[in-house]
């Protein structure tokens, strides 16, 4: 590692700063999205269950768009 | 008579009656340019030098507060969907009530102004150009309001969102309407290229706030 | 269905995609690093804080490209409502957030040495001050509507009226900053770019704009699946009721 000079702290900051910012984000966007995962298998698992006591007919999917606004 | 002017005198009369939301807005600008020495030190030459961006601010954050206005009561009231679906087109129907918020809220600020410029020492050179500048800016103000007072029509703590929206658009207007004013008192130049510029950035928000404005209903009546 | 079927090709495609994608930014961080710290020589003027630059210009180059994918995904959202374009901009606000938030303290943290001052209202950190709070306003009305395709419609009016005004605002900030900055200010960056600097700064650019991509596009798959999650719980809530 060359000298970095007398503002060296400056520049450990700055590359310490990216660190955590961006391994901040990487951790944060994959948990995030190994929570959704879990969640999803679980609440599918758990219609079908609740599917397989009930006749009905052939699974659709899910289509993800129009949930009605909740509020009054 | 035409639908506009209709529109735009029929705010203009609610909003007298109404007279509190005006004299609300009148009592912030008040107190928040009779603050300013509480913070900073009665030193009048300081204050002589802050005073025209003080004032503008100050105006800025006065005219936030009751921007919400625009859209609120008659989005409250279910007035807002007859108006949606009448004979003029909702983009007029937005431009119609900000030029009515401009007339009853805005120009009230703009007129308080000088009063407030001698508590803060306002250089004597400086009011013609500040007033002009208000009125040229002050549209725009109402203007870029009026879209995030249609982005935030009935959500809870909406006037404390609607100030993070629209405060950062409004930069290009502060800039240019305090740069005139301190150009035409100390130089150098002439503040004539600013003041253009606040023009032309007036007239544009008149223009395209009102179409945004409209989409942001549109969202909000469905 | 042709509506649904976007969002399942999107999620095989990334799916493919993002080990790749990961695999080349982790490799050009590795050898932007390697440029920066062992190649690249000491500026005349400003000496080591130079390489701060290697991080400070890729970021605030992120925070723009940010943005502009928002206002696309925007624009694409309300002209033809493509059922990702409101995904795109949503995951997309917050990684421009960060790297914004980073242009300003590594900005700041080159300043200090620079200048002697933390923060400077220079052009560039201003109108990145700017670009920031333009974020945070993006990512506020996505949190205050709780209907997601309604919340959608309002961010991307609002980052569309936001992106209009990014040059604007950057005008009104140099015409502001030229009339209370002297002249003398030492330009960030200084004269012509020697390759040594120009090479190490190319590299972590490229690099973090493939990071970027790799978190927009997981960030993507985790909204589509928080989709997928709500309607199957409608579909539960339903069930109950309909038995």
């Amino acid at each position: 590692m060359p000298d970095l000079g007398p503002h060296a702290s400056f520049i450990w900051l700055a590359y310490g700063a990216a660190v955590v910012v961006l391994a901040g984000l990487v951790a944060w966007l994959r948990a995030d999205l190994r929570a959704q995962q879990a969640l999803l298998t679980e609440l599918e698992s758990s219609l079908t269950r609740g599917r397989s006591a009930k006749p009905r007919s052939g699974r659709r999917k899910p289509t993800g768009k129009r949930t009605k606004d909740r509020k009054p | 008579m035409n639908p506009f002017v209709l529109l735009v005198a029929r705010d203009l009369k609610l909003a007298w009656r109404e007279g509190g939301a005006v004299f609300t807005a009148l009592g912030f600008y008040l107190a928040v340019v009779a603050m300013l020495p509480f913070g900073l030190g009665p030193d009048l030459n300081l204050l002589s030098r802050i005073a025209p961006g003080v004032l503008w601010v100050a105006l800025l954050l006065s005219a936030l507060l009751s921007v919400d206005r625009i859209f609120h009561n008659d989005f409250e009231d279910g007035a807002l969907e007859p108006m949606a679906g009448g004979p003029l087109p909702l983009e007029l129907v937005a431009a119609a009530k900000s030029l009515a918020h401009w007339l009853s809220t805005g120009l009230p600020l703009v007129l308080a102004a000088p009063l407030l410029g001698l508590l803060l020492n306002l250089p004597s050179e400086a009011y013609g150009m500040l007033m002009l500048t208000m009125l040229v800016g002050t549209p725009a103000v109402s203007f870029i309001g009026s879209i995030g007072a249609a982005l935030t029509l009935g959500l809870r703590r909406g006037g404390l969102l609607l100030s993070l929206l629209i405060l950062p658009l409004q930069v290009p207007v502060l800039i240019f309407a305090v740069s005139a004013v301190t150009v035409s008192v100390t130089g150098p130049g002439s503040p004539l290229p600013a003041l253009a510029i606040l023009a032309a950035l007036s007239l544009a928000s008149m223009v395209l706030a009102p179409l945004a404005a409209a989409a942001a209903i549109r969202m909000n009546l469905q | 269905m042709q509506k649904y079927a976007n969002p399942t090709r999107f999620m095989t495609f990334s799916g493919a995609v993002l080990p790749w994608l990961t695999a080349a930014a982790a490799l050009l961080l590795a050898v932007g690093l390697y440029l920066a710290f062992f190649v690249a020589p000491p500026d005349y003027q400003q000496g080591q804080t130079v390489k701060i630059m290697f991080i400070h210009v890729p970021s605030a180059w992120l925070a723009m490209l940010g943005y502009t994918v928002i206002a696309v995904s925007a624009f694409t959202s309300l002209v033809w409502r493509h059922p990702l374009a409101d995904v795109s901009a949503k995951a997309a606000a917050p990684i421009g957030a960060a790297f914004t938030l980073l242009a300003l303290v590594t900005g700041m943290l080159w300043g200090k040495p620079m200048w002697g001052t933390y923060w400077v209202w220079d052009a560039r950190l201003t109108s990145v001050l700017v670009l920031f709070l333009l974020y945070l306003g993006l990512i506020a009305i996505w949190q205050a509507i709780e209907e997601p395709s309604r919340a959608g419609r309002a961010a991307a009016i609002l980052a569309l009226v936001g992106f209009v005004n990014v040059p604007i605002i950057k005008f009104s900030v140099d015409w502001w900053n030229t009339l209370h900055q002297p002249a003398s200010v030492a330009r960030l960056g200084g004269p012509a770019i020697h390759p040594t600097i120009l090479m190490p700064l190319l590299v972590m650019a490229v690099a973090l704009t493939c990071l970027f991509f790799v978190l927009h596009m997981t960030a993507m798959r985790t909204e589509i699946l928080k989709r997928r999650i709500s309607a199957l719980r409608l579909r539960q809530v339903t069930d109950a009721a309909g038995a």
